[in-house]
């Protein structure tokens, strides 16, 4: 059928789609890992037990 | 083929492709911002961990793409005119300006708030200053109205490495100001040289660069002092903290080779320009590139190899 017809614009726009789901995707997988470095940290403490301290 | 199906298709070649938006963040540009933050980052006295390196490094990246997105939507009337942006997306009618704005908007946003998250609030507060110096005080208010346009505006692109340092310290000091100083005093001659052999571009513009209002013979002087300065600054920077004797080694052989370069620049007239196609102001700004990438190469260096007790004094 006519409207099934690969057209240029949908490679392009399939293109776009798929950089930015990839982008979306690598962000977060950053978010996670960033999250995982933070509060594995040494330095990292809770909030709450920020507060029992004081 | 009816009128609206003619019009519909051409509607589509015109649609931005994926490339087409990525362009908008000025890829080069980031490039630069990339490798200064990097050289700031990791020149710091202070470990950082790699995925908060990375996310640092990335952050300040997005920030300086942000920025030139949002000077693509501001400059589209003038990108238009001259020949080296008018294939910029919004001038070929692949972008609408209000996309480059909202993309700006969002990315200058989404980099402030990681980078303060992910490394320092300081950081994260710098980062945004340097977007608002490269849009409002750069492009929206300098870059129309005074010669000293790229001077002050030079500011903004000096910057990251500032940042890197600060995203790995959280504090300032001496060291990521002389890299900042670098850029600063690198850029004048390296963008008047560009306008020496774009020659008309910046005219059919109105863009008041030096060329324009101070005329081609006042231009070629200004490279030589500011080449000079730089060549001291660039020089003294190899007994700083962050310099040491191969940092020197590439200081001495750069600035030499670029005062030499500018001084030729200097002693030449508009026909003996025109007459090989401005090859000595063309080489010249090549020339630039690699001073500026040795430059931070030799940073980069001295602070790597000092685990090792190889780098600096």
């Amino acid at each position: 059928m006519a409207l099934r017809k690969e057209h240029e614009i949908h490679k392009r726009r399939s293109g776009l789609n798929k950089g930015v789901g990839i982008l979306l995707g690598a962000f977060v997988v950053l978010v996670m890992a960033l999250t995982m470095v933070k509060v594995t940290s040494a330095s990292f403490k809770f909030p709450d037990a920020q507060g029992e301290q004081n | 083929m009816s009128d609206a199906s003619i019009n519909a298709s051409r509607a589509y070649e015109d649609e931005a492709s994926f490339g087409d938006y990525f362009a908008l963040l000025k890829p080069r540009v980031m490039s630069l911002v990339v490798f200064t933050a990097l050289v700031g980052l990791l020149a710091a006295p202070v470990g950082v961990h790699p995925v908060i390196g990375f996310c640092a490094i990335l952050f300040i990246a997005i920030g300086g793409g942000a920025s030139g997105a949002l000077n693509m939507w501001w400059d589209a009337d003038i990108d238009k005119v001259m020949k080296r942006t008018r294939g910029r997306p919004i001038p070929a009618g692949k972008v609408e300006p209000g996309e480059a704005l909202a993309l700006g908007l969002a990315l200058s946003g989404l980099s402030v708030i990681m980078l303060a998250l992910a490394a320092n609030v300081f950081a994260g507060a710098f980062l945004a200053f340097t977007i608002f110096f490269y849009v409002v005080v750069y492009t929206m208010w300098l870059k129309r109205a005074t010669p000293q346009n790229i001077v002050i505006g030079g500011a903004a692109g000096a910057f990251p490495p500032v940042i890197g340092w600060i995203a790995a310290t959280g504090t300032m000091s001496v060291e990521p100001w002389l890299m900042f100083l670098l850029t600063f005093m690198w850029t004048p001659p390296h963008f008047w040289a560009l306008a020496l052999f774009m020659r008309s571009d910046y005219d059919d513009a109105g863009v008041p660069m030096l060329t324009v209002t101070h005329g081609r013979r006042a231009t070629r002087v200004h490279i030589l002092v500011y080449t000079a300065l730089l060549a001291v600054l660039a020089v003294g920077t190899a007994f700083s903290g962050i310099g040491g004797p191969l940092y020197l080694a590439a200081a001495l052989v750069m600035n030499a080779l670029f005062l030499h370069g500018a001084w030729k620049i200097t002693r030449r007239d508009e026909d003996d320009s025109e007459a090989d196609n401005f090859k000595v102001e063309r080489s010249f700004f090549k020339l630039s590139l690699l001073y500026l990438f040795l430059h931070f190469g030799a940073i980069l260096a001295e602070a790597l190899l000092k685990p090792y007790g190889l780098g600096g004094w």
